[in-house]
């Protein structure tokens, strides 16, 4: 009883592997080792910015298709370099990219707001309610869909309400910048620093009365004259920075009049001006003195 | 004339009335977790249908030349996990030879049917109800049907309770949990009939 219990399910194990092993053989497909091992250095996240489904579907795309190997956004350059090694070409770097946020309403507390929202929590359903419950028509509207939508944590509230871009969690994927109805939100290079924060196509008294910041664009074009790159360029009252032009200068966020631009490091070069003045007026000071004693030395 | 009566009244009770998910509680694992988009839960149940035909077929072809001659019966359950894996390996191996497209659109439910208890059931079943050859092929088949109908219905609500409204502690599993629970309820109105 015992023996034929052993050999009867032997041999269905034995008759099953060997008709398992032979149907490998005749159903083989012949599968590029190259995709398992680009799959392998690809990070996984599987969160489609190269325009292929998957991480997967990538690695497949690059092998058979011939897809640039620079697409993965998470991946940055070391999975560039990897790949570029698997498939023994030139790796060519794409510039890491993150998403920007284009507004800075000061966040759900400064924000003014036409009426109070309390329908269905998305962003795609509040821009629909007569315009978006705040007075700006281009502005955050403060529900979630960029929140919801990044996969790596990456967008958090500050203490004001506003939605704020974690630079180094952020790999430029570009799921908010789908996500967001009003599209706010666009990938630029990250070692951009200089940024118009505005996306308001209203005139500029309006716009300005609109934000609850008050550092709307009013499309004055200042910024325009004084690029030194002419990377600046005016429409429909609202100035936009062209990326492949700029250099970083910080002039235009010098001469903004509603502090529209951002640059981080505007206040340094302001601190540094003023402070050069300074040491500009007390040097003239002594000299003037020293000129007085001179002229009145019996004093 | 009596055996189409007999398919027929075999059809209703495993699509129906004896539904496999919602009346004999097999297959849950699936039906929670395959069935959030309509697309998926489609092909996992045109897999699904497609395995539980052939592993009726065979397990009840292994039941009746060999464990019963050889009165090793006790070997059922452990035989047949062994048919059914091997099945689903096969079939595998097959459709990424002969529709690689289909292949893709299955991805990795069908390996998923392996540990599906579904499919083990239904062989199990057949025996018990000392079904003769055709009609276990049948059994296997509108058990499948029977799968895919709930699968599909299921993922058809999850896909607009997605949009809808909910408070935020039922969101998800809780309400897939209830809705699963109703739809057993009203599976339920099916027992009493009888063909």
């Amino acid at each position: 009883m015992l023996i034929y219990a052993i050999i009867t399910l032997g041999a269905l194990g034995l008759i099953y592997g060997l008709g398992l092993a032979f149907a490998s053989r005749k159903f083989h497909v012949e599968i590029d080792p190259k995709i398992d091992k680009i799959n392998a250095v690809l990070p996984q996240a599987n969160c489609g910015a190269c325009g292929y489904p998957g991480c997967s579907a990538y690695a497949e795309a690059i092998v058979e298709k011939g897809a640039e190997i620079n697409l993965c956004a998470p991946g940055g350059e070391q999975v560039v370099n990897d790949v570029a090694k698997i498939m023994g070409i030139e790796a060519s770097a794409s510039d890491k990219k993150i998403a920007l946020i284009h507004c800075q309403s000061g966040g759900k507390n400064n924000t003014f707001f036409r009426y109070d929202y309390q329908g269905i929590a998305t962003c795609k359903a509040a821009v629909l309610v007569t315009n978006g419950p705040n007075l700006c028509n281009y502005g955050c509207v403060f529900q979630n869909d960029c929140i919801e939508a990044c996969h790596f944590d990456a967008i958090y509230l500050d203490e004001n309400g506003m939605r704020i871009i974690d630079k180094d969690k952020c790999t430029g994927c570009g799921a908010c910048v789908e996500a967001c109805p009003r599209n706010l939100i666009e990938l630029v290079p990250y070692k951009q620093r200089v940024h118009i924060l505005c996306s308001s196509h209203d005139k500029g008294v309006e716009a300005k009365k609109r934000c609850g910041n008050k550092t709307a664009c009013i499309g004055c074009g200042i910024c325009v004259k004084k690029c030194p790159k002419d990377a600046i360029k005016l429409e429909d009252n609202l100035a936009i920075i062209d990326y492949t032009k700029c250099i970083n200068c910080g002039i235009c966020a010098d001469v903004c009049p509603t502090s529209a631009i951002f640059d981080p490091l505007k206040e340094v070069r302001a601190k540094k001006k003023a402070e050069a003045k300074k040491k500009a007026e007390a040097a003239k000071k002594k000299i003037a003195e020293q000129k007085a004693a001179e002229k009145n030395p019996n004093k | 004339m009596d055996f189409i009566a007999k398919i027929f009244a075999m059809a209703i009770a495993a699509i129906f009335v004896q539904n496999f998910v919602l009346a004999r509680f097999l297959g849950l694992c699936p039906y929670i977790g395959v069935s959030k988009k309509l697309d998926s839960a489609l092909g996992m149940g045109m897999a699904v249908i497609f395995v539980m035909t052939m592993a009726s077929t065979f397990t009840w072809l292994i039941q009746t030349y060999l464990l019963i001659p050889l009165k090793l019966e006790f070997l059922q359950t452990i035989a047949f996990i062994l048919t059914i894996a091997s099945l689903v390996q096969l079939v595998e191996m097959v459709i990424q030879k002969i529709a690689p497209a289909l292949y893709k659109a299955l991805g990795v439910f069908l390996p998923l049917i392996t540990t599906n208890c579904a499919v083990l059931g239904v062989a199990i079943l057949n025996i018990n109800e000392n079904y003769n050859f055709i009609e276990a092929i049948l059994n296997g088949l509108f058990a499948g049907l029977g799968f895919t109908l709930v699968l599909v219905l299921m993922a058809g609500i999850r896909e607009r309770l997605e949009r809808a409204e909910l408070p935020h502690s039922m969101k998800g599993m809780p309400i897939a949990m209830i809705v699963a629970g109703s739809m057993a309820l009203a599976f339920l109105g099916f027992s009493g009939l009888k063909i």
